[in-house]
C-alpha cells in the first residue's frame, strides 16, 4: 500500500483522477520564486526559451536573463565565468544538447573549477516522442553521474521538479536536473517529503518484511507505484523508493531495502548502463549484494512515436516492471 | 549566365508547388513537426533534385553520386518529400511521417531511409560531416560534390565555424553548402537573437566564395549552383534568402512557425481548425507560380 509518510495524492494509483502536467512546468514555476527569493540567480538558454520553460522568469527579469543562441558549449562555459563573479546560473536546453553536447565544458569549468552551476536538461528520454533519436536524450544521467562534483536530479512529477529547483538554488552546487517534455501524472503533494540527496519510501506492503524493492527515478516512479499495486493483487510484498536524487545515492534507504528485501529492481527512462540501476548495483554488489533486474532502454537508440508507445515499445511500461519483480524474485530460489 | 530555359524552370516550380502540398499533408497527418524550414527550402531542394544532382532515384548507394547533407534536419519533411517525388519511396509513404515504426523519423535516420547520407537534428554537425566527405572524396579523386544543406540558426553553433575553417584551409572547391536564410530561429528573428551579418563578409574571410540568390528563383537558384561548380580553389557557400514559410500567407516571415504543423501554429490569422486546409487551398490556387519577390 501507499506509504503513509509519503503523504502522496489519495488517488495516487488511479491515473484517470490524476491531473497531469510535464515536469519541466514545475521547473519553470519553480525558478521564479527562486528567482524572488535569491537575486543573484540569472538564466541562460539556448534558442529554446519557451520549451525548456525559461520564458516567465525572463518575463518577469529580463535584466537577469542572457539569450546564448544556440550555442550550448558556449552557454556551459558563459555560466561558469558568471557563477565566478558570485551569479547562480540556471542554463537551459533539451538535455540531448546540454548536457549532451557541452559535456567537457561542464566537466573543467563547471565541476572541475566547483563553480555552481544548475544544468537543465529538458526533453530527456524516449517520452519526447515524435521527434525521434536524435532528440531523445536517454544517456544525460550517465555522462553527469560519473563527474566529480555533481549533484544528478531526477523528479518525479511537476509537484516535485518544483521543489527541485527551489531545493537546488538553496545547495549552490554544480547540480543536473533531469525534466521531461510530455504531461505525466502529478501523485507527490506539498506535504511529501523532498530533500536532495534522500530518496523517500513511496509505497511499502509491510514495515518489517518484503519480498522485492522496486527503486525508480522519474515519472516513471508512477508506473513503479501501479506496478506495485498489481504485485500487492499477487501477495507479494512491494516496497518503492523513489529515488530522486541519483548522485549522492541515499545509500541507507537503498542499503535498507536491499537486506529486507533480497531483490531489487530499478526503474529508469535511461539507458539501463550508467543510469540509476548502475549506481544502485554499484553500491549494492559492494555493500550487499542481491540480484537486481535493470528496467531501462536495453542499449539502444530510440525512435518516433508517441509517448506511451514508446515507453511500452523500450519495456518501460507497468507489465514490465511486474515481470521484472517476478523474474528477479525467482532468480535466488535457483 | 543563363544556365536554364524558361520551359524548364516553370516545371521545376510546379514540381516544387506539389512538393509543398505534400509538406503541409505529411504535416498535418503527424500532428507534430516543422512548417516554417520545409516550406522555404521547397524551391532549392526541387532544383537540387529534379536539375541539378547527380544521382538515381532506384540506386541511391550510385558511387558517383553527388552527396547532400542536411545539417539542419528538422526541415527533413521538405527532404522526405522531395525524395518520394523524385522516386527514391512512395510517396504514400510520407503520411507516416513521425509515426511510430516509419522510416520517416522526426529527424533524418541514415539506416532508415533510402537517399538520406546522415542522421541529423543536432544542429551544426552535418556541415562538418560534409567537409569529412569533401576531403575524403578529394583524396581518391573522386570529381563528385557535396551539398551541404545549413540553416541560419545553425550559424550560432561553433561548430559551424570550426568547419568553415577547415574547409577554407582545405579549398574544398567540390564542397557546395547552400544555407536557408530565412531570418528566423526558435526564439525569435536571427539579427535579434544573434546577429549573424555581415554573413557573406564572414564566410568571404574564412576563404569561401559565396554566392547570394533569391532562394524562391528557380533560375537564380540553377545559376547559382552551376556558378559554384565552376569555381576551382575555394568552397562555396550560397546564402539562398528565402522566405520562411513560403506560399502559405500565414505562415510566412513568421518564427512563431519555426516548429508547428498547420493545426497547431498561432491562431491570430486562421484558427487552427482551419489551418490546413486554408495553407493547401493557397498553395493550389499559386499553381506552382512562387517566384521572386523582386520580379
Ligand atoms: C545543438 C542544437 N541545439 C538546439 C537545437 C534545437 N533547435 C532546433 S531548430 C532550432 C533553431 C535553429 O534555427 P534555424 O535552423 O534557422 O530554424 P528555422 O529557420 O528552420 O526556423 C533549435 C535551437 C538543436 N536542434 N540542436
Ligand atoms: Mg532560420
Amino acid at each position: 500500500m501507499i506509504f503513509k509518510n509519503a503523504q502522496l495524492h489519495e488517488d495516487s494509483l488511479d491515473i484517470a483522477k490524476l491531473e497531469q502536467k510535464p515536469t519541466r512546468a514545475g521547473f519553470g514555476e519553480g525558478l521564479v520564486e527562486a528567482g524572488d527569493k535569491d537575486p543573484s540567480i540569472v538564466a541562460l538558454c539556448a534558442d529554446l526559451t519557451e520549451s525548456t520553460m525559461i520564458l516567465p522568469f525572463k518575463k518577469k527579469y529580463p535584466a537577469r536573463f542572457v539569450e546564448i543562441g544556440v550555442a550550448e558549449q558556449n552557454m556551459a562555459g558563459v555560466a561558469s565565468g558568471m557563477s565566478a563573479i558570485g551569479k547562480l546560473p540556471v542554463i537551459s536546453s533539451y538535455a540531448m544538447f546540454s548536457p549532451g553536447r557541452n559535456w567537457e565544458q561542464i566537466r573543467t569549468t563547471i565541476c572541475y573549477n566547483e563553480q555552481p552551476v544548475i544544468i537543465v536538461g529538458s526533453h530527456a528520454g524516449v517520452s519526447v516522442g515524435p521527434d525521434g533519436a536524435t532528440h531523445q536524450a536517454v544517456e544525460d544521467m550517465a555522462i553527469m553521474r560519473v563527474l566529480p562534483n555533481m549533484t544528478v536530479v531526477s523528479p518525479c512529477d511537476m509537484v516535485e521538479a518544483k521543489k527541485a529547483i527551489l531545493a537546488a538554488a538553496v545547495l549552490r552546487k554544480p547540480l543536473y536536473l533531469r525534466l521531461h517534455r510530455e504531461k505525466s501524472p502529478i501523485f507527490t503533494t506539498l506535504a511529501t517529503p523532498f530533500e536532495i540527496g534522500k530518496a523517500e519510501i513511496f509505497f511499502d506492503s509491510d514495515a518489517s518484511a518484503c519480498d522485492v524493492a522496486i527503486i525508480a527515478t522519474g515519472p516513471l516512479v508512477h508506473n513503479a507505484l501501479l506496478a506495485a499495486g498489481e504485485l500487492e493483487k499477487l501477495g507479494k510484498k512491494v516496497r518503492v523508493i523513489n529515488c530522486h536524487t541519483i548522485k549522492p545515492l541515499d545509500e541507507k534507504t537503498i542499503l535498507d531495502a536491499a537486506r529486507m528485501a533480497r531483490h531489487i529492481v530499478t526503474v529508469e527512462e535511461h539507458q539501463v548502463a550508467g543510469g540509476l540501476g548502475s549506481a544502485v548495483a554499484e553500491l549494492v554488489a559492494r555493500e550487499y549484494p542481491v540480484p537486481i533486474e535493470f528496467v531501462g532502454v536495453q542499449n539502444r537508440f530510440g525512435e518516433s512515436g508517441d509517448k506511451n508507445e514508446l515507453i511500452e515499445y523500450f519495456g518501460m511500461g507497468v507489465s514490465h516492471i511486474v515481470s521484472a519483480a517476478q523474474k528477479v524474485m525467482n532468480r535466488s530460489n535457483q | 549566365m543563363n544556365y536554364v530555359d524558361d520551359k524548364k524552370v516553370i516545371e521545376l516550380e510546379l514540381k516544387a508547388n506539389d512538393i509543398r502540398q505534400s509538406i503541409i499533408e505529411m504535416l498535418v497527418s503527424a500532428g507534430s513537426g516543422h512548417s516554417a524550414g520545409p516550406l522555404g527550402m521547397a524551391d532549392v531542394f526541387t532544383a537540387l533534385y529534379f536539375h541539378l544532382l547527380k544521382h538515381d532515384p532506384k540506386n541511391p548507394a550510385l558511387v558517383d553520386r553527388d552527396f547532400v547533407v542536411l545539417s539542419n534536419g528538422h526541415i527533413c519533411p521538405v527532404q522526405y518529400a522531395t525524395l518520394a517525388h523524385a522516386g527514391y519511396f512512395p510517396v504514400e509513404e510520407l503520411k507516416t511521417l513521425r509515426k511510430f515504426g516509419s522510416r520517416l523519423q522526426g529527424h533524418p535516420h541514415r539506416t532508415k531511409l533510402p537517399g538520406i547520407e546522415t542522421s541529423s537534428g543536432p544542429l551544426g554537425s552535418g556541415i562538418a560531416q560534409a567537409v569529412g566527405m569533401a576531403i575524403a572524396l578529394r583524396m581518391d579523386k573522386k570529381t563528385n560534390f557535396v551539398y551541404g544543406l545549413v540553416s541560419d540558426g545553425e550559424q550560432d553553433c561553433g561548430i559551424a565555424w570550426e568547419a568553415a575553417m577547415l574547409a577554407g584551409r582545405e579549398q574544398l572547391w567540390n564542397l557546395i553548402a547552400i544555407m536557408d536564410r530565412n531570418n528566423i530561429q526558435i526564439d525569435g528573428f536571427t539579427e535579434d537573437i544573434m546577429p549573424l551579418e555581415p554573413l557573406r563578409a564572414k564566410y568571404e574571410a574564412f576563404g569561401w566564395h559565396v554566392i547570394d540568390v533569391d532562394g524562391h528563383n528557380m533560375a537564380e537558384i540553377v545559376n547559382a549552383v552551376e556558378e559554384a561548380k565552376a569555381i576551382y580553389e575555394k568552397p562555396k557557400m550560397i546564402i539562398a534568402h528565402t522566405i520562411p514559410g513560403k506560399g502559405v500567407d500565414f505562415m510566412e516571415r513568421r518564427f512563431e512557425w519555426h516548429g508547428n504543423p498547420p493545426g497547431k501554429g498561432p491562431i491570430d490569422k486562421v484558427p487552427a481548425d482551419r489551418q490546413a486546409e486554408e495553407a493547401l487551398r493557397e498553395l493550389r490556387t499559386l499553381n506552382g507560380k512562387i517566384r521572386s519577390e523582386h520580379e
